[in-house]
């Protein structure tokens, strides 16, 4: 955790230089943030707050927030005991808060509301998002690079759009390099259970595995992976502490940028609700340094970024074949937003399902 | 080997399960239901974890899980037998207490590299093929959990002291007429359950994924509740119970690993699916459930004077 607090004590910096400029900003805007989780939760909810904190150093504003908020009823309270006091903006960070902050937003339509990774939106509700899937496609190209087994193995939390299009992105970024990859799929049924995410890790390192990618919260899957001498890929937050020898990237959330251009607008009065999915260029996420891998592998990793960040390089880009030989995108297609935000699809090369709700 | 590999993960993962539902049998065999158990066992789990951490040994991180939960469970002992509070409404309190308070006190703890208790080989055992690597080079934990169940099905219906207990749990009135202490022995009922879920969860944070996140136990105290009722108040089918359980949780993950297209939310309700249909066959026996079934479970006791 002291890393990732360095890496974003680092990228604060240089916002700070921007934000410098514009110092003459209004006093009077306050940022309030929901949380779902626990601001110290190792994980999500600590990136947001993280991102608070760089916010307020930023622009020296007030924020305040709540956290351990449950989605569900409670949600609604929470939030407009925000709105009522004094709040200029509200960020709500979970999937869950959509419908509560839309019923808040239509009593206060003079306070701004962003609800995280949803997709209803109102003249006061805008809506964000980070391409997570870039990292993904990175990770896969590091997973494709340095597997001797060929054999990946991905815990998946849920089957929702977000995490299928992980497990995609993995295979696809992987395949680039490897083509007989295939991507082991199990799905723990959590976001949050150690010694589920554990077992799960087991499961597939006995089955061959040699690489790990995790879309679950805890550093338990890294743990084992670091017990079982094979490599693995941080989620959300740095875990190279969990395993030093066997971390070989993580995927960042690195909100602060994006809450500080937000909150900018509010001062300049440009601030207009819209949906917003920033990605690597942005900074809205971020990979952690590149170890435990060779040097060609490394700059192959360093590459890959690169291209994604100047917009060459799109991972959803055809030709790619569904798991049952279907064409989905055909040569130099690219999927849009609309696609991915729903997708529910897995692709050519994945070894696994998509639970069904039928 | 794909077998052995996956029976060393079922004893990882059974191992809490009967840990905790062992202490809360015997609880309940002396009268008293303690929803708690969750809470005791993140409780545990952050002692165990913190005194590891401080000390660095394993061992003593061990102990100090058994004792935190063992206090902490006093605590549900002083309300519920002394001022006589609403067992279940306490219990659930004693939980959500737990969660809470565990990750105050584990708060700097988060993301501390954990120490992983080591297994203990047992010569010349160990080196049997197949069954050596898998009961006789285990941790700590997994002796302990077979003792205590041995143990516990000796202690209850061997010897005179778990007669009476068994007593206090089926007719606290008639033993209390019987000139036996009732609140004294439930007093001790109660931390033995606290000290098993606190090692329960001592192994949560020192065995199975050695950390400390908020909520570890993330509903494990749940399903030891219900493995004793699984288990018909019977030592040794908690320890069957925890394990059917363990193997039917890690089997689905294989089975997902290996292909099979089963839905994997099906899979994941089936140890629950498992739980209800065998509690379904239990059922039928009735003369056994009666037998069994501590008659004053969960009654408030107040000695008349």
């Amino acid at each position: 955790m002291k890393s990732l607090k360095l890496a974003l004590a680092a990228s604060a910096a240089v916002i700070a230089g921007f934000a410098a400029s514009g110092a003459a900003a209004q006093e009077d805007v306050k940022a309030c943030f929901v949380y779902v989780g626990s601001a110290t939760d190792g994980g999500w909810t600590q990136a947001h707050d993280i991102a608070r904190q760089q916010l307020e150093d930023t622009l020296g504003i007030e924020t305040a927030y709540i956290e351990n908020v449950p989605e569900g009823p409670d949600a609604e309270r929470a939030i407009e005991r925000m709105a009522r006091s004094g709040c200029t903006i509200v960020f709500t960070t979970s999937f869950g808060f959509m419908e509560p902050t839309l019923k808040v937003a239509a009593k206060y339509p003079d306070v701004k509301f962003e609800h995280a990774t949803g997709y209803k939106t109102a003249d006061n509700v805008a809506t964000y998002n980070s391409r997570f899937y870039e990292g993904r496609y990175i990770s896969g190209v590091i997973a494709g690079s340095i597997s001797e087994s060929g054999i990946g193995g991905y815990i998946g939390s849920f089957p929702i759009p977000e995490v299928v299009m992980g497990i995609d992105a993995f295979q696809l970024g992987a395949q680039s390099v490897n083509p007989d990859f295939t991507t082991k799929v199990v799905w723990a049924n959590t976001w949050f259970d150690p010694g589920r995410e554990a077992d799960a890790a087991k499961a597939l390192i006995d089955q061959g595995v040699d690489v790990l990618a995790q879309h679950t919260d805890t550093t338990a899957p890294m743990q084992i992976a670091a017990e079982r001498g094979i490599k693995a890929f941080g989620q959300a937050s740095d875990m190279i502490e969990a395993g030093p020898e066997t971390q070989l990237t993580a995927i960042l959330d690195t909100w602060a940028p994006y809450y500080v251009k937000r909150v900018k607008a509010v001062q300049d009065g440009t601030w207009t609700s819209e949906q917003s999915w920033d990605g690597l260029k942005d900074g809205i996420l971020s990979m952690a340094p590149y170890t435990n891998m060779p040097d060609d592998v490394k700059a192959l990793a360093e590459e890959t970024e690169a291209k994604i960040i100047s917009g060459e390089l799109k991972p959803f880009t055809g030709p790619v074949t569904l798991q049952d030989g279907t064409p989905w995108l055909a040569e130099g297609e690219t999927a849009d937003d609309g696609t991915l935000l729903g997708l529910n699809v897995l692709v050519e090369g994945v070894d696994g399902t998509i639970p069904s709700s039928e | 080997m794909i077998v052995e590999a996956i029976l060393l993960t079922v004893i990882t993962a059974s191992t809490p399960l009967v840990l905790a539902a062992i202490g809360e049998l015997v609880c309940e065999r002396a009268g008293v239901l303690n929803l708690g158990v969750e809470g005791m066992m993140v409780m545990g789990a952050v002692g165990a974890f913190a005194t590891a951490h401080a000390t660095g040994s394993p061992y003593l991180g061990m102990l100090a899980g058994l004792a935190t939960g063992a206090v902490f469970s006093l605590l549900f002992g002083f309300l519920t037998l002394t001022l006589v509070a609403n067992q279940v409404a306490t219990g659930l309190a004693l939980t959500i207490l737990g969660q809470g308070l565990s990750a105050m006190i584990g708060e700097s703890l988060v993301g501390r590299a954990g120490i992983k208790m080591p297994a203990l080989d047992i010569p010349v055992l160990s080196d049997i093929p197949f069954i050596g690597p898998l009961l006789f080079d285990q941790d700590l934990f997994f002796y302990l959990s077979i003792a205590i169940v041995a143990g516990t099905s000796w202690f209850l219906f061997k010897t005179r002291k778990g007669l009476v207990l068994r007593a206090v749990g089926d007719s606290h009135s008639s033993a209390h007429a019987l000139g036996i202490n009732v609140i004294g022995i439930r007093y001790l009922a109660v931390m033995f359950g606290g000290a098993c879920a606190g090692l329960a969860g001592a192994q949560l944070s020192l065995v199975y994924t050695p950390q400390w996140t908020e909520n570890m136990a993330a509903g494990r105290g749940w399903i030891a509740l219900a493995l004793v009722v699984f288990a018909s108040w019977r030592p040794w089918g908690v320890l069957l119970g925890g394990y059917l359980f363990g193997a039917v949780t890690i089997g689905q993950l294989h089975a997902q690993a290996f292909g099979i297209a089963i839905p994997s939310q099906f899979l994941s309700a089936l140890p629950y699916v498992v739980t209800i249909l065998v509690l379904v066959i239990i059922s039928q026996n009735r003369r056994m459930t009666l037998i069994n079934t501590p008659a004053a479970l969960g009654k408030p006791f107040v000695p008349d004077r």
